[in-house]
């Protein structure tokens, strides 16, 4: 089960599972009784059948476009996007694509290669969930989230950039 | 000059204590090597042949004497006594210590300096024209510009781990482009449109490396209001669409290639749309706020001292060599623009040791308002020299190895470390550099022969811009031996141009003699105005691969 850290560095349990995308001719193998993240474009595929269901969300993965769910996103509970490999940026500005362009706002996972150091930009990026990698130290998390007590730019967590905080 | 205020200095002393944990965790095995590297990268700190490397930023080539005094220091207490100036205006050590690297960048948060960003995939330091602010040609003085680019792109929480490093250069001169911003992931000429108002011209997807290309315009006027969304919609679209498969594909200039630069472009203006009148927009007190950073020092009422000059120079040779070549005019009169060269024979390229540092401090002290910039050439600049102190100011630096007089001539060589500290070399070229320096070693035949940039580079990285010199030099491995390749025709100014290879590369010990033969085909058919790339350009190469290869 997932341990879940939150922007401010607490943790919780959920039981979110994250369905991989099945193989050609396969079906998604949706578990019966744990919420699920499936992949986004099949989620799209068959919306008629989980539009309003609390128990599936959907995962992108670092090169999936996130315009494809456009107008719906406020639909899903939970959206989590893949981090392949820590160093893969991708997932920064998707992450900042469905916070700032397409109005989501209900929870913003990140999953995948989740290190400590690069928490912050997630948090700043949108992101309000963070599954760490298992062998990571999660207390160290809450320090790591906080490194700086702020930003240059403006981005997702303050659209006010330090240029216009310096102004007034 | 840019002075930190409180947030600066919060942000600054944040990074030294994140670099510091994350330091304290690699070393106690917490953070795996892989996951180490792209932090301390951006950190400025490679592990290279000899020991780490600690590149260290100088935000658009800009210094003041008290922070060349806090190098000089770090260079005795951390290092071995000297540091070298690089081609993207920056400072790196070759000798730190890693545990003390933490320390090394607290000692320069002391002074307003640090080494965020200077590596790795992300948005590097900002360069520009080492004469912005003095000089008559310029469209506005393009610092401020640079300096709300370094704000916006540090620690960019988007931009972080982009596919592969990036780099901006800003020009503003009409004239010149002594940023080389055509061969820049971004290159920005400044321009008044024809309403007068201020802008840029965006040019994006040029570089050097493996693959060297020219960047083409994606956009001919962007008001300066809209400089920091639209970077953001060119890098957004970057690092979504830019190659992560394969780390030499990786650069902009291939994704600008695949798409065209008019398809590119199309992207990019898209992403903008969404975000042009977002907060991010600049706004007239941001930039005036930083333009107030700017401003002219505290010049004195002054004509041009042009009869003192002139009877100086009848009496003293070599100052009116210097005179000639290594000073340039400035925009106010009475004053000068004054170029230290670090090119003296026998000293690596940009080279300097803690003593010339402190000297330098000193100098810009008493005769340039405590200010110097670094050059992308591997020089430094005074850049606000009273006209009636240069005869002291030349006495005073020709014993410190100063005011070799051969400014832009063929021995001002660009010059990359090599095969003496860098693990990536495929050969020295300190040594090439100075073979060739030896050889021309006549200060008038070397004005006869004009404007020449000669760029040497141990490896196709081209550090040492040997792409862009009219004459470049690259080293090359060959089955475990050194050799050189050489191209002509490199321009890294307004004509921006990659060189082209002669043909099969020479061994070290015949590098000067090929120089000479290279240089002779010049001298026999140029006319009387043509520099150097002029001939090259009209007679083509075939001239030069005929005698060369005779
Ligand atoms: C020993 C230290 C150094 C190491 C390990 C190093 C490493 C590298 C590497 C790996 C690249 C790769 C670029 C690419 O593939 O695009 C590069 C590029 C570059 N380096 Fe260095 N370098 C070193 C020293 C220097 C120095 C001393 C200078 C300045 C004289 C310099 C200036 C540059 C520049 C301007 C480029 C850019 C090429 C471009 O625009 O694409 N480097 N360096
Ligand atoms: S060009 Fe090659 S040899 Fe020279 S510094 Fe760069 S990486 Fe090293």
């Amino acid at each position: 089960m997932p341990k879940v850290i939150s922007p401010d560095g607490s943790i919780r349990q959920d039981n979110w599972v994250v369905v991989p995308r099945p193989a050609e001719g396969e079906s998604l193998d949706i578990p019966a009784d744990q919420p699920a993240l499936i992949p986004a474009d099949l989620w799209l595929a068959g919306h008629e059948h989980f539009t309003g269901r609390a128990d599936i969300g959907v995962w992108f993965d670092s090169h999936d476009e996130p315009e494809i769910l456009d107008g719906r996103v406020n639909e899903l509970p939970v959206i989590a996007v893949n981090f392949p490999k820590f160093s893969d940026g991708r997932g920064y500005s998707i992450g900042r694509l469905l916070r700032e362009r397409f109005g989501y706002v209900n929870e913003l996972r990140a999953i995948g290669d989740v290190l400590l150091d690069q928490l912050q930009f997630m948090k700043r990026c949108g992101f309000d969930a963070y599954v760490l990698r298992p062998d990571k130290d999660i207390t160290k998390a809450q320090k790591c989230l906080n490194f700086f007590s702020q930003g240059y730019q403006a981005a997702t967590d303050t659209d006010i950039p330090l240029f216009r905080r310096r102004a007034s | 000059m840019y002075v930190y205020d409180e947030h600066d200095r919060q942000l600054a002393a944040e990074r030294v204590a994140q670099f510091r944990d994350q330091t304290e965790r690699a070393l106690a095995g917490e953070l795996a090597e892989d996951e180490f590297l792209p932090l301390r990268l951006q950190n400025g700190l490679y592990i290279q042949r000899l020991a780490p490397m600690l590149r260290i930023c100088v935000p658009y080539g800009m210094l003041r004497s008290n922070q060349l005094r806090r190098l000089a220091r770090i260079t005795r207490d951390y290092d071995k006594g000297y540091a070298h100036f690089t081609t993207r205006q920056n400072v790196q050590l070759n000798w730190p210590a890693l545990e003390d690297v933490p320390d090394i960048l607290a000692e320069l948060a002391e002074v307003e300096m640090h080494a965020n960003q200077t590596s790795g995939n992300c948005i590097r330091n900002t360069t520009t024209d080492q004469f912005s602010g003095v000089q008559a040609d310029e469209i506005t003085d393009p610092r401020p510009y640079c300096e709300i680019i370094r704000q916006w792109s540090t620690f960019h929480p988007e931009f972080a781990f982009l596919p592969r490093k990036f780099k901006v250069a800003v020009n503003a001169s009409e004239h010149t482009d002594r940023a080389a911003i055509q061969v820049h992931d971004i290159g920005l000429q400044m321009v008044r449109n024809e309403a007068g108002e201020l802008g840029f011209r965006v040019h994006v997807g040029g570089g050097l490396g493996r693959t060297p290309m020219v960047g083409p315009v994606i956009r001919q006027f962007l008001p300066e209001l809209d400089l920091l969304t639209y970077l953001e919609a060119v890098l957004r679209v970057y690092n979504r669409y830019g190659r992560r498969d394969n780390k030499f594909k990786a650069r902009i200039k291939i994704l600008v290639k695949a798409l065209t630069p008019e398809g590119f472009a199309e992207k990019v203006e898209a992403e903008w749309q969404h975000i042009k009148d977002s907060p991010t927009r600049l706004t007239r007190e941001a930039i005036e706020r930083t333009q107030s950073y700017f401003t002219e020092p505290d010049y004195a009422a002054l004509d041009n001292a042009t009869d003192l000059l002139a009877t100086q120079r009848f009496e003293h040779r070599g100052f009116d060599q210097w005179l000639t070549h290594n000073v340039d005019s400035h925009k106010k009169p009475g004053y000068a623009i004054v170029n230290l060269t670090l090119k003296k024979t026998g000293t690596p390229p940009g080279d300097v040791t803690d003593q010339q540092l402190e000297q330098i401090a000193d100098l810009a002290d008493e005769y340039s308002f405590g200010e110097i910039r670094v050059t992308h050439h591997q020089n430094v600049v005074l850049a606000d020299v009273r006209q009636d102190q240069l005869l002291e100011l030349w006495h005073a630096i020709t014993p410190m190895g100063f005011a070799t007089a051969n400014l832009n001539t063929l021995t001002d060589v660009i010059c990359c470390p090599g095969g003496d500290f860098c693990a990536l070399a495929n050969a020295k070229s300190i040594p090439v550099a100075e073979a060739i320096q030896r050889k021309f070693d006549n200060l008038d035949y070397l004005y006869d022969l004009g404007n020449i940039d000669l760029n040497i580079s141990g490896c196709m990285n081209a550090c040492g811009h040997h792409h862009v010199g009219n004459i470049g030099v690259l080293g090359v491995d060959k089955k475990g031996d050194e050799f050189y390749q050489i191209s002509l025709g490199g321009s890294s100014h307004h004509d921006a141009s990659i060189g082209k290879i002669l043909g099969p590369s020479f061994a070290r010990d015949e590098m000067p003699e090929v120089i000479s033969k290279i240089i002779d085909v010049y001298v026999d058919k140029r006319t009387e105005e043509e520099t150097f790339l002029d001939t090259y350009r009209r007679v083509g190469i075939d001239p030069f691969k005929e005698r060369v290869y005779a």
